[in-house]
């Protein structure tokens, strides 16, 4: 379990530095180290894990602490948050000082309109990968397809999907 | 976000709205979870480093503990056929989301022929061929931001 822990640990203490987007941009490396690189969690739970944290309320990076729990336990899932969150706000509060001296305004257009593409593209991948992990029938990616036009197309709440989606799943159809 | 946005501008009054927006786009530019970021931001701004944990720790204890027990929940009854099947159709919702939203800021990049190129190498590097996400952002994140730079002079 200790050995589980450190790589807890060092996975996302790096993932919170290269975090550009947020956590599901991070999604893909996620998956290569704990469902690829090392077999912890199957393809399936992975999935599972992702849909439980987008539910639940609060931050959406609470994939993180699912992680982290299924792989080390409580204090894996403990570990796990805080590797992904220490990193990334010493950054923050470092930049926070800093931002009072130096005005960086004339350079935040540039960054930001430099780190869109990548961002994009990383989600994107994250799309990819869980609709690979999640759907395992016609009608499982034919309800990915409705979410991804819902969601675009509409500004309805997602909610109601999920419940749908749910409901057809307890059927026993999915 | 929206919630974090409409209780410190529009509720509590701790910051204006183009005070919040700034705070905001500067979160977005650095790496982590944006809205632990806002939180290490806004609280660093009122209290300095004592703000900025307090912030951290109203933002996530509560909801650690309710997503750890109901991590716990499911690793108890994800056997359970019924259980089984609603998650299948759960994640395949949840898959959609992350589609749609990846599609959603794809808008960002219209007119941007270069930018469409760098994301679709994001997507094949990190996506498809698997490579380590440190390679793809170290090495995408300066080209696209130099690429941006150049636009910017065009």
């Amino acid at each position: 379990m200790t050995g589980r822990l450190g790589v807890v640990l060092a996975h996302f203490s790096l993932l919170s530095l290269l975090a550009f987007g947020g956590a599901t941009a991070v999604v893909p490396e996620m998956h290569r180290a704990f469902v690829e690189v090392r077999p912890w969690i199957s393809d399936a739970e992975f999935a599972d894990l992702f849909a439980l944290a987008q539910a639940a309320p609060g931050p959406n990076m609470m994939v993180v602490t699912l992680i982290g729990l299924r792989v080390a336990g409580v204090t894996g899932a403990v570990v796990a948050t805080l590797a992904m969150c220490v990193p990334s706000c010493l950054l923050t509060y470092g930049v926070m000082r800093a931002m009072s001296h130096v005005r960086f305004s004339r350079w935040r257009g540039i960054v930001q309109a430099g780190l869109a593409p990548v961002t994009v593209g990383l989600v994107l991948g994250s799309g990819w990968i869980l609709t690979r992990a999640a759907d395992h029938s016609v009608l499982a990616y034919a309800i990915t397809a409705v979410t991804v036009l819902w969601m675009t197309m509409t500004r309805r709440s997602p909610y109601w999907l999920l419940a749908g989606a749910a409901a057809l799943g307890l059927a026993g159809v999915v | 976000m929206p919630w974090a946005r409409r209780m410190i501008v529009e509720e509590r009054r701790w910051l204006t709205e183009a005070e919040f927006v700034d705070i905001l786009a500067m979160c977005q530019l650095l790496p982590g979870p944006n809205i632990v970021n806002v939180s290490i931001a806004v609280g660093a701004r009122f209290h300095g480093i004592s703000g900025a944990v307090v912030a951290f720790a109203g933002l996530m204890v509560a909801p650690m503990i309710l997503v750890i027990a109901i991590g716990a929940l499911y690793t108890r009854y994800a056997q359970l056929v019924a259980v089984r099947g609603a998650f299948n159709g759960i994640a395949a919702v949840a898959a959609g989301l992350v589609v749609a939203m990846a599609l959603r800021i794809a808008t960002l990049l219209r007119g941007r022929r270069a930018a469409i190129v760098i994301a679709a190498l994001a997507f094949v590097g990190a996506g498809l061929l698997r490579y380590p996400l440190g390679w793809v952002v170290l090495g995408l994140a300066p080209l696209s931001i130099a690429v941006a730079a150049w636009e910017r002079r065009q």
